[in-house]
């Protein structure tokens, strides 16, 4: 591999797939939580219990999680060029893989605040507090620590979406590998982005279980 | 107590069910799990509910603070209606009504501290007077040293005392103990009922208290109601209702702690040993047996204590003997008579 040449390819590589991997964790990661506390809260038996909208969250769950990333990618086409107005691009693919992250995000959610005892829900209704307070001053922090690891595993499924981005123009490691290494039959460049990807990984892994280890004080 | 508060109540219960809907929305089955229920709880007592498992206990507290929704009848706290109110309009009723669990049900992202300071938050104290509060509260349950423990750093009697100083945090009229013993060993069991007695004694708080066990009653409750399949089957002052139990759910709960008449087998033995007649005798504070027994012995009528137990119980005496008496058969039925008019005598068929 000559690195004269490739090196700083594969770096501005690394950087395109931090960017479209950290603003989708944000994004995804934000209306993942909303999506997946509304399946926490209305599910039977919960606070907020409503068949309706748990239906409908429930559905809409189950109806985009199972699409293979590269077909929402396609499927989604028309949807992303009104909204971002391209289809092409770094931040077409951001809004991709955040529609594609969110409802992993909600389900990862929803199990991890499941996981809650419910007893102290129930403490806290017994002191007065009003539902909203119970969510957020009681529901998150007690399921943070797991939240924690649920985001941190999220991370690597972002990162394997990005990996597919470079197929709309968005470039990052994925486009670097099969685009430099792959199609010029030149492995040494695909694993140079194998390498580069597993360091990131580990790297992000790692700083997630250090965070949820403090915040579980285990 | 004094009559006066005696009088005063708190908690009105009447005629109130709670039906339970299980099973799959297609064909739903029916629990009743309370069953037309009326209670009046006083102000100032310690107010004990005592069942089986699925007696309907539980339930019946939770329906206090509306934890359950209510079925049918009314429900009344302070004079405040609890029955048809929504979540929203329940908070300021339970801001008056603190509560305690089996399972302690502590915050674990809390220390004891966060703990106990949470309500004192959602009730918009400011930082200074909710400091001040902690501190007064970990005071009076003894955990002074322990307000930066995380709840798992505790054992089960220090984090029920936690939960005692979170239910107690916003000065509550009415504590509800749900089952808050029955995690513990009975060393420490002693520990959190001493603790809900000084609750009750030193900040003059009503406590409902709900328990498997006849020993907590015993310990701490001024009067009790008996629940079986969601019905309330007896009440009475504690001391009235080990003395003379009715219902035959009371009879098991009171010989499990207190057994002082011998069962069928044991009564077989006894009248084996003993060749006089046996009688079985109510011992209360105002039966005189001894002097009964004294005037028998001048009469030539000896006895022998073959079975039984006295015990003193919110300061008054009860338990039975069962006696063997030996002498003339006019002596010992004129004994025998004697016995009658100062107490219940039961006679053992021969």
């Amino acid at each position: 591999m000559n690195f004269s040449t490739l090196g700083p390819q594969l770096l501005s590589a690394t950087g395109q797939t931090l960017y479209m991997v950290s603003v989708t964790l944000v994004l995804a990661g934000l209306v993942g939580l909303a999506v997946g506390m509304g399946l926490y809260v209305t599910r039977r038996g919960s606070i907020m219990e409503n068949s309706v909208v748990f239906t409908v969250l429930n559905l809409l769950v189950n109806f985009v999680r199972p699409i293979p990333f590269i077909i929402l990618l396609a499927a989604l086409g028309q949807v992303t060029e009104s909204v971002v107005g391209s289809r092409l691009g770094p931040n077409a693919a951001i809004f991709t893989m955040t529609i594609g992250a969110t409802f992993a995000v909600a389900r990862i959610v929803e199990q991890n605040l499941m996981t809650v005892e419910p007893g102290v829900i129930e403490a806290a209704r017994s002191m007065g507090v009003s539902r909203w307070k119970i969510i957020t001053t009681v529901i998150l922090p007690e399921a943070l620590g797991p939240l924690v690891l649920g985001y941190t595993f999220l991370v690597i499924g972002i990162t394997d979406m990005s990996a597919m981005a470079g197929a709309i123009g968005a470039g990052g490691l994925g486009d670097f590998a099969l685009r430099l290494g792959y199609q010029r039959f030149n492995d040494e460049v695909t694993w140079a982005a194998v390498i580069v990807i597993i360091v990131l990984v580990q790297l992000v892994q790692f700083f997630g279980n250090w965070l949820a280890r403090k915040i579980m004080r285990r | 107590m004094s009559p006066a508060a005696a009088a005063d109540t708190l908690v009105s219960i009447r005629d109130v069910s709670k039906v339970f809907v299980t099973g799959p929305r297609r064909r739903p089955r029916t629990v009743t799990a309370v069953d037309s229920v009326n209670l009046e709880i006083r102000r100032g007592e310690v107010f004990a509910v005592i069942g089986y498992s699925g007696a309907g206990k539980s339930t019946l507290v939770r329906l206090i603070n509306g934890l359950e929704s209510i079925t049918s009848g009314t429900l009344e706290v302070a004079g405040r209606r609890v029955d048809g109110r929504s979540e929203t309009q329940l908070a300021p009723i339970r801001h008056d009504i603190g509560m305690i669990f089996q399972q302690f049900n502590l915050f674990t992202s809390r220390t004891v501290a966060g703990n106990v300071e949470y309500p004192l938050k959602r009730a918009g104290w400011k930082a200074e007077d909710r400091r001040a509060r902690v501190a007064e509260l970990l005071e009076f349950v003894g955990l002074t040293e322990r307000a930066g423990n995380y709840p798992e750093q505790l054992s089960g009697g220090q984090k029920q005392r936690v939960g005692i100083a979170r239910a107690l945090a916003t000065s509550p009229e009415l504590l509800l103990a749900d089952e808050s013993t029955s995690a513990l060993d009975p060393e420490t069991t002693q520990e959190v009922l001493g603790l809900l007695r000084r609750v009750n004694r030193e900040l003059g708080i009503t406590i409902v208290l709900i328990t498997h066990e006849m020993d907590v009653v015993r310990a701490v409750a001024d009067r009790v109601a008996v629940m079986d399949s969601g019905r309330v089957v007896e009440v009475g002052t504690t001391a009235e209702v080990f003395a003379h139990p009715t219902a035959e759910t009371t009879r098991k709960f009171v010989s499990s702690v207190m057994r002082t008449v011998p069962r069928p087998d044991e009564l077989a033995k006894l009248r084996a040993e003993h060749p006089g007649r046996l009688v079985i005798v109510d011992v209360t504070d105002r039966s005189r047996i001894g002097a009964v027994l004294s005037d028998a012995a001048r009469d030539g009528v000896s006895f022998d204590i073959a079975f039984g137990g006295i015990s003193i119980l919110q300061s008054q005496s009860f338990g039975t003997l069962t006696l063997s008496l030996t002498g003339s058969d006019d002596a010992v039925s004129r004994t025998v008579h004697a016995l009658r008019a100062v107490t219940t005598v039961q006679e053992v068929s021969h």
